[in-house]
C-alpha cells in the first residue's frame, strides 16, 4: 500500500488498458498504474498512502482478462501480467454516473455558498459524468452544522463518507480524533471525543475532504476559491520549512490572507501542514499591525512619513558613526537570507561594526565545522521520509518540528523504517519507535559521547528503563544500521555535536540534521548574523559584541545606536528596558513590541508573507519565499535597510549589486550562475538603455549570496521553479574555536505556540484557550 | 422456544436430535455425541477434508460454497494462528434454522467446529451467536462449559495431545455482521464493516490468521458426515448437492416451520404437501425461495428442484433455506417496501450505492405505496436497484437489489395498478407484508 510498496523490487507487468499497452510493477494498484500512464480513474475514497477502502465505487472498471464477473474497483485491484482492462465503456461510465447521482440525491447542493465550491471533487465528478438531472424527489436528510474546535467545523449533509478524514487523522497524524458513528444512511463522521475535538488541530482532515463537509474556522464562508490569488511560499513558523499556498484577497489594508494549504503536494511536505502553517498566518492580518513609521518626539512615539523617519535614522547613524560611537545590530531568525545577508553587510560595511547577533536557536557553527569535508553527511527533510533508519535524539519533534515528526511517522508507517527514540520524556513518537531509550533530563550530550565511543559516559545515561547493557546493545544496533539519519535537538551543542558527527561518521551512509526552531534559523546563521563569523562561518578578523556584550555595553551607557530588525531584545533576549535609555534605538517590526515601545524610531516592516527571498530550513533545504501582497504602509526589511543606507549618504550599489550605477559584467565575475537580472542589464545596455534594476529587489542580492556564501551555489533555475534545492556545508569554515560557548535560546515551540510570533496569532491563542473547554453547537445559517 | 414440526418426507440428519434434550451433554453422548470428533482425531487432516469433499456438503449460510474445497484453501503452514469461525449470526428474514440447532443440538456445533479445526490445523474456534439470540447464547455458553468440564475441550482433548479451545461471542445486532468479513471485524471488536477481498479469510482472516468460516448448519452437518461417511451424505441429495437441508417454511402456508428435506426436493411439493398449502384456501402468488435476498418466483415458476444448481438455473438462489409463500391477497408494492426497509435499516453504510441506494428506494416506495407514486418511480426504483447489483462493496447490496428487481419485473402490473387506484388496491388485513412483520422485524 505504501509508496515503497509501489514497484519496489517487483517484476514488471504488461497490461492493456482501453487498448493502450501499459507497463507497471506487478502488484501495484490498477488505479496508480493507470494514473502513471495518463489514464485518470475517478475516485473519492482512494487517497495515495492511506489505507484502501473500496467504499465509494467511483473507480469501477471492467477487467476483461482475467475475466471478472463484476465491475472491479481499480483502487483495490492489483495488476498482473496480461491483464486487460476497460475504463471508458458505457457500462463503466453509467456505473460512475449512478454513484454521483445517488450521492447528489441526499446532498444539500448548497454549492453557491459552500467553501469547496469550485474546488470540489463532487462538483468535478458531476461535471464529468453529467448527473445533473435529479430523479430524486424525496426530502433530503438534514442535520445542523457543528463546530468541533476553533478551527474545525463539520456540515454532515455535505459529507460523502469517503473516510479520508478519519484515515488521515488516524494513519498519517497518529491522532485518531475522528471516527464513524451509527450505520447505514445514518452513518456520521464524529469526533471520537464526543462533541468536540481534542486533537492537534492540524486541519489535515479539512484539506483532505473532497467536498465542503469539513471546513476551517478561519476560512469558512469568507470567500470563493476563484476570488483569491494563490501564492506559493514557505511557512514562517518553525524551522522545517513547509511549502504552503496562500489564498490571498485584496483588502482595504492592501491584502488579507484567508487560507493556507499545500493541496498540490508541492515541496518537501506532501500535503502536510500543522496548525501553524495552516492557520497561524493570521498574525499578518491583525489590525494592530504597524502601518506608519513612528518617531519619538518629546518622549512620545509619533506617526511620521517614511521619508522623515528614514532621514532621522540615517542622520543619527551617520552621526554616531562619525563620532566613533558603538553600534549594535540585532537580526532575526525569521528574516529571509537576503535580508540577513544585507543586514550583516550593512553592519559591517556601512556601519563598520561586527557587533551583530541574533537569537541563536542551535549551534550551527559547531554543526558545519563537525561536518567539514563531509558535506554528504548533512541530512534533508526528504531523507526523514525515505531513509530506512532514524535516530531522534532529544526534543519533542511533534511539537517543535511537526513536519519532521510527520515525515518520520509516515516513513515508519509506509516504508517500515526503524525509528530509535532517545529522550528524557516519553514523547509521542515513541509510538512509532522500534526502540525507546529514556535518559535522565539534560544528558543528551552524554549520549553523544557514549555513541562516539566514550564508554565511561554510559553511567550518566543509563536508567531503570535503559540499562548500560541495553545502551551498548543499542549502540551496536545503530552502528550496523544502513543510511541512518540522526536528528538531534538543540540540547546538543559544541562537543556534543562533534561527538554525534563522529559517531555518524562511523556508520555507513549516516546523515545528520541539526534541529533549530525558527523559519530561517539555519539561513541567518549561514548568512553570518554573528559577531565573530562572516557569511559561510568564516571567522571575522575581529569579533564584535554578541547579544550579551551589546546588553552590557548598553548597561554601561556605551551603546550609541541599536538597530533591531524583527527581534524583541527587551522581551526575550535579556536586555533590560531601562538599559537602553542612552541608546538610539531603531526597531523594524510588524508590531509595537516591548522593544519598539521604548525605541526612538519604529519602522513598520512587512511580514514574511509580504516579501520575497529565500529561507533555508533547519536541514539546509533552500526554498523560495514569495510575496503574497502588500500591506499598505509597511516596507520589507530589505528595502528599509537600503533606504537607511541611502539616507546615510552611502552608494547603495555597494550593498545591492544591481542598484543604480552598477554595470553588468556579462557574468565574468559571478560565474556561470549569473542571474536573470544580469542578463537583462546586458541586453538593456546594448540597446543603449540604462539598466534600472531596483536596489530593493532582494533577488538581486541572491546573486551575491550564490557567489560568495559557500554551499549556496545552487541551481537557480530549480529554485525559481519553486523546488527545494540543497545547500551544502561544503567549503564552510572548518577551524572554529573548539567551544565558542554558544548561548542558545531555543523557542521550545509547542504545536500551539511558535517562538515570538505565535503570540500574535488569534487562532493559536484561541486553540490554546479552548483546549479544555467544550464548544457549543452553532446554528447552520 | 419454537415448536417443532415434522413431515414424513423429512430425512433427519442435522435435526435428528431435535426434541431429544441433546443440549444436555450426557444425553448428547447417549445419542452418539462426540464420537465423530474422536474419529477425526485418529485421522489425517487431509483425510478429513477428503471425506467432506466426498460428501458434497455445500455451505448452508447462503452462497453454497463447497465446504471441503473451502477448507483445502487454508495454507498448511502459517506464521499466524489459524481459526475456525462458526457463523451463527442468522438474521436473514425468512431464515430460522440455526436457532433450532443452537437450542436442540449445541454440542453438534462444537463438535463440527473442532473437526473443522483438526482438518485445517486450527486450534481455536469461535462460535458467533446473533445478538438477539440471548437465550441461545446461554445454551451455547453452557454447552461449551460442559465440554470443557469433561475435557472434550481445552488441554489434551480426549487424551489426544491436542489442545483445542472454543469460545462463544455474541453479536450486537447487525444483519451485516453475518457477512463473513464483517463478522471478523466485529469479533475483533471493531465496527461491523466488511473487508476488502482478496485476501480471502482462508488466507488472511481473523487477526490476520488463516480462517475457516462456516455456517452453523454446515458445521453441524460435519459430525454426521464423519460418522456416516461422505458418500452416504452425498447420496442423500442430488449430484454436487450433498445431504439434506433445514428448510424454513413461512408466509401463507398452513403448516409453517423448519423441515429437514433432502436437497433437490421439489418446491411445489414443499409448499403444498410439506407446508400444507396456502392459508384460507387462497391461491399462491409468489415464493421467496431462499431468504429475503433471493429473487422471487411467480406461482407458475415453482416446479423447481430445491438444490443450489437447479434453483440457480431457474433464476434465483437456494440461499439460506428460507422459503416464504405469498398469497394472492398480498400487495407486492408493500412487500417490496417491507423488504427494502429491512435492507435500508441493515446496510452498514460503508459504500455509497448500498447506503444511498437502499435509502432512496425505501423513500420512493414509501411514497409510492402511500399513494404519491409517479409513473417514472417504477423505472427509477429498478434503476437504483440495478446500480447496486454487482457494484457494492459486499453482497448486501446485491441482496437488497435482487428481490426488488424481480418484484418490479414480475409484478409491474401491480405498480401500475397502484398509480390508478390509490390507495393500495390490495391493502387488506392480514396481507403478506403484515403477516411477515414479526419475521422481518428490525
Ligand atoms: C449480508 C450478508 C449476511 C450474511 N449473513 C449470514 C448469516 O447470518 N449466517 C451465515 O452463516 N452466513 C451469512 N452470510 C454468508 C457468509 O458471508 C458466509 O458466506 C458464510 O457464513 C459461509 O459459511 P458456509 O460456507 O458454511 O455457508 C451472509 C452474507 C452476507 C453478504
Ligand atoms: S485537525 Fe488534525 S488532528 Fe484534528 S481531527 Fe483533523 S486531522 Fe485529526
Ligand atoms: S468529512 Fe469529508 S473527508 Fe470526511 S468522510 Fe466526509 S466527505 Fe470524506
Ligand atoms: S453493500 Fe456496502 S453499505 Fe451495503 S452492507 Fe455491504 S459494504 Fe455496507
Ligand atoms: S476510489 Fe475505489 S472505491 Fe473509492
Amino acid at each position: 500500500m505504501g509508496t515503497r510498496g509501489f514497484g519496489f523490487g517487483m517484476a514488471d507487468a504488461n497490461i492493456t488498458v482501453d487498448g493502450k499497452k501499459i507497463t507497471a510493477p506487478a502488484g501495484s494498484l490498477l488505479i496508480d498504474a493507470c494514473k502513471n500512464a495518463g489514464i485518470e480513474i475517478p475516485s473519492f475514497c482512494y487517497y495515495p498512502n492511506l489505507s484502501l477502502q473500496g467504499a465509494c465505487r467511483m473507480c469501477v472498471v471492467r477487467v476483461d482478462a482475467p475475466k471478472m464477473p463484476k465491475l472491479q474497483t481499480a483502487c483495490t485491484t492489483t495488476i498482473s501480467d496480461g491483464m486487460v482492462v476497460t475504463t471508458d465503456s458505457e457500462e463503466v461510465k453509467q456505473s460512475r454516473k449512478a454513484v454521483v447521482e445517488i450521492l447528489l440525491g441526499n446532498h444539500p447542493l448548497d454549492c453557491p455558498v459552500c467553501d469547496a465550491g469550485g474546488q470540489c471533487e463532487l462538483q468535478d465528478m458531476t461535471f464529468t459524468y453529467g448527473a445533473s438531472e435529479s430523479r430524486y424527489v424525496e426530502p433530503k436528510n438534514h442535520k445542523q452544522e457543528q463546530q468541533w474546535s476553533p478551527v474545525v467545523f463539520f456540515d454532515s449533509p455535505r459529507c460523502i463518507l469517503c473516510y479520508r478524514c478519519v484515515r488521515v487523522c488516524n494513519e498519517a497524524m497518529d491522532v485518531a480524533a475522528l471516527g464513524v458513528e451509527n450505520r447505514g444512511v445514518s452513518s456520521l463522521i464524529v469526533p471520537n471525543g464526543g462533541d468536540h475535538l481534542d486533537c492537534e488541530e492540524c486541519g489535515m482532515c479539512i484539506d483532505i475532504c473532497p467536498v465542503g463537509a469539513l471546513t476551517s474556522g478561519s476560512y469558512r464562508y469568507k470567500t470563493r476559491p476563484w476570488e483569491m490569488n494563490h501564492v506559493s511560499t514557505i511557512c514562517t513558523h518553525c524551522g522545517d520549512g513547509c511549502k504552503t499556498t496562500l489564498g490571498v484577497r485584496s483588502s482595504e489594508a492592501g491584502m488579507e490572507i484567508l487560507r493556507g494549504d499545500n493541496r498540490d503536494k508541492s515541496g518537501i511536505n506532501d500535503d502536510f501542514l500543522c496548525i501553524k502553517g495552516r492557520y497561524a498566518f493570521d498574525f499578518a492580518n491583525r489590525e494592530d499591525r504597524l502601518r506608519q513609521p513612528l518617531v519619538r518626539k518629546n518622549g512620545v512615539l509619533t506617526a511620521v512619513t517614511w521619508e522623515e523617519a528614514v532621514t532621522a535614522v540615517g542622520d543619527k547613524f551617520a552621526e554616531v558613526k562619525q563620532s566613533g560611537g558603538v553600534f549594535g545590530v540585532i537580526g532575526s531568525p525569521r528574516s529571509t537570507n537576503e535580508e540577513a545577508y544585507l543586514l550583516q553587510k550593512f553592519a559591517r560595511s556601512t556601519l563598520g561594526t561586527n557587533n551583530i547577533d541574533h537569537q541563536r536557536t542551535a549551534d550551527f557553527p559547531a554543526f558545519v565545522s563537525a561536518l567539514a569535508g563531509k558535506p554528504e553527511m548533512a541530512g534533508s527533510m526528504r531523507d526523514a521520509y525515505m531513509v530506512p533508519a532514524i535516530l531522534l535524539l532529544g526534543g519533542d519533534a511533534t511539537d517543535e518540528h511537526p513536519l519532521l515528526a510527520y515525515q518520520v511517522r509516515n516513513n515508519v508507517r509506509l516504508h517500515s523504517a526503524k525509528l530509535y527514540v532517545v529522550n528524557s520524556q516519553e514523547i509521542k513518537l515513541k509510538r512509532q519507535a522500534a526502540e525507546f531509550a529514556q535518559i535522565p533530563a539534560g544528558t543528551e550530550s552524554g549520549v553523544a559521547a557514549f555513541l562516539a565511543g566514550d564508554d565511561s559516559a554510559v553511567a550518566a545515561i543509563a536508567t531503570a528503563i535503559t540499562s548500560a547493557d541495553a545502551w551498548r546493545a543499542l549502540r551496536e544496533t545503530l552502528r550496523s544500521a544502513q543510511n541512518l539519519l540522526i536528528a538531534f535537538s538543540s540540547d546538543l551543542q559544541g562537543d556534543g555535536i562533534a561527538n554525534i558527527a563522529k559517531f555518524a561518521g562511523s556508520v555507513s551512509g549516516a546523515k545528520v540534521i541539526c534541529l533549530a526552531d525558527y523559519a530561517n534559523s539555519r539561513g541567518v546563521a549561514d548568512m553570518g548574523l554573528y559577531p565573530d563569523l562572516l557569511p559561510g562561518y568564516a571567522s571575522a578578523a575581529k569579533a564584535g559584541l554578541d547579544l550579551a556584550g551589546m546588553s552590557a555595553a548598553a548597561q554601561q551607557g556605551k551603546l550609541g545606536a541599536l538597530l533591531v530588525v524583527g527581534a524583541n531584545p527587551v522581551y526575550d533576549l535579556g536586555f533590560a528596558a531601562d538599559s537602553l535609555n542612552n541608546t538610539f534605538v531603531v526597531v523594524q517590526d510588524m508590531f509595537l513590541t516591548e522593544t519598539a515601545a521604548i525605541a526612538d524610531v519604529v519602522l513598520p516592516s512587512a511580514s514574511a508573507y509580504e516579501t520575497s527571498g529565500t529561507f533555508t530550513n533547519t536541514s539546509g533545504d533552500l526554498q523560495l519565499v514569495k510575496k503574497a501582497g502588500d500591506l499598505h504602509g509597511t516596507k520589507p526589511d530589505f528595502e528599509i535597510i537600503v533606504r537607511i543606507a541611502s539616507a546615510m549618504g552611502v552608494d547603495v550599489s555597494t550593498l545591492v549589486p544591481l542598484g543604480a550605477g552598477t554595470t553588468a559584467d556579462m557574468g565574468q565575475s559571478r560565474g556561470a550562475q549569473s542571474g536573470e537580472a544580469d542578463r537583462s542589464a546586458v541586453y538593456l545596455q546594448k540597446q543603449g538603455l540604462e539598466a534600472r534594476v531596483s536596489p530593493f529587489d532582494a533577488a538581486a542580492l541572491f546573486d551575491e549570496i550564490q557567489r560568495l556564501v559557500p554551499g549556496y551555489d545552487v541551481s537557480r533555475m530549480n529554485l525559481m521553479a519553486g523546488n527545494d534545492v540543497r545547500t551544502t556545508t561544503a567549503g564552510k569554515a572548518a577551524a572554529l574555536p573548539a567551544s565558542r560557548g554558544e548561548s542558545l535560546r531555543p523557542a521550545h515551540d509547542t504545536l500551539f505556540s511558535s517562538g515570538s510570533l505565535g503570540r500574535y496569532s488569534r487562532v493559536l491563542n484561541s486553540v490554546a484557550e479552548n483546549r479544555d473547554s467544550k464548544l457549543v453547537e452553532v446554528a447552520a445559517d | 422456544m419454537a415448536d417443532l414440526v415434522s413431515h414424513p418426507d423429512e430425512v433427519k440428519v442435522v435435526s435428528r436430535r431435535f426434541g431429544l434434550g441433546a443440549a444436555n451433554l450426557d444425553r448428547y453422548l447417549e445419542l452418539d455425541g462426540y464420537k465423530a470428533v474422536q474419529k477425526a482425531l485418529a485421522m489425517q487432516s487431509a483425510d478429513i477434508i477428503e471425506e467432506v469433499k466426498k460428501s458434497n456438503l455445500r455451505g448452508r449460510g447462503g452462497a453454497g460454497f463447497p465446504t471441503g474445497l473451502k477448507w483445502s484453501f487454508v495454507p498448511k503452514e502459517s506464521a499466524k494462528p489459524k481459526y475456525v469461525l462458526c457463523n451463527g449470526d442468522e438474521s436473514e428474514p425468512g431464515t430460522c434454522k440455526d436457532r433450532l440447532i443452537f437450542e436442540h443440538d449445541p454440542h453438534a456445533v462444537i463438535e463440527g467446529a473442532v473437526i473443522a479445526g483438526l482438518a485445517v490445523g486450527a486450534r481455536k474456534a469461535y462460535i458467533y451467536v446473533r445478538g438477539e439470540y440471548r437465550y441461545l447464547s446461554l445454551i451455547m455458553q453452557k454447552a461449551i462449559a460442559d465440554a470443557y468440564g469433561r475435557g472434550f475441550l481445552g488441554k489434551n482433548i480426549f487424551g489426544s495431545g491436542i489442545d483445542f479451545d472454543v469460545f462463544w461471542h455474541g453479536g450486537a445486532g447487525a444483519y451485516e455482521v453475518g457477512e463473513e468479513s464483517a463478522l471478523m471485524e466485529s469479533l475483533e471488536g471493531k465496527r461491523g464493516i466488511p473487508r476488502i477481498r482478496p485476501p480471502f479469510p482462508a488466507v488472511v482472516g481473523l487477526w490476520g490468521g488463516p480462517t475457516v468460516i462456516n455456517n452453523v448448519e454446515t458445521l453441524a452437518s460435519v459430525p454426521h458426515i464423519m460418522l456416516g461417511g461422505g458418500e452416504w451424505f452425498a447420496n442423500l441429495g442430488t449430484p454436487r448437492n450433498g445431504g439434506t437441508r433445514l428448510f424454513c417454511l413461512s408466509g401463507h402456508m398452513n403448516r409453517c416451520g423448519v423441515y429437514e428435506l433432502p436437497l433437490g426436493y421439489n418446491l411445489k411439493k414443499m409448499i403444498y404437501e410439506v407446508g400444507g398449502g396456502i392459508t384460507g384456501g387462497r391461491s399462491l402468488k409468489a415464493v421467496v425461495p431462499g431468504g429475503s435476498s433471493t429473487p422471487l418466483f411467480r406461482a407458475d415458476e415453482i416446479d423447481v428442484a430445491m438444490d443450489f444448481d437447479s434453483v440457480a438455473k431457474a433464476g434465483s438462489m437456494l440461499g439460506s433455506g428460507g422459503v416464504t409463500a405469498i398469497d394472492d391477497q398480498t400487495c407486492m408494492v408493500k412487500f417490496a417496501l417491507r423488504i427494502i426497509k429491512f435492507y435500508q435499516h441493515e446496510s452498514c453504510g460503508w459504500c455509497i450505492p448500498c447506503r444511498e441506494g437502499t435509502d432512496w428506494i425505501k423513500k420512493s416506495l414509501t411514497r409510492f405505496h402511500a399513494g404519491g407514486g409517479l409513473r417514472k418511480d417504477i423505472d427509477d426504483v429498478k434503476y437504483l436497484a440495478q446500480n447496486m447489483l454487482g457494484r457494492t462493496f459486499c453482497p448486501l447490496g446485491d441482496a437488497a437489489a435482487m428481490p426488488i428487481i424481480s418484484i418490479v419485473d414480475k409484478f409491474r402490473d401491480e405498480f401500475e395498478a397502484h398509480l390508478e387506484g390509490r390507495p393500495c388496491p390490495h391493502a387488506k388485513e392480514g396481507d403478506a407484508a403484515n403477516a411477515l412483520l414479526p419475521m422481518l422485524a428490525h
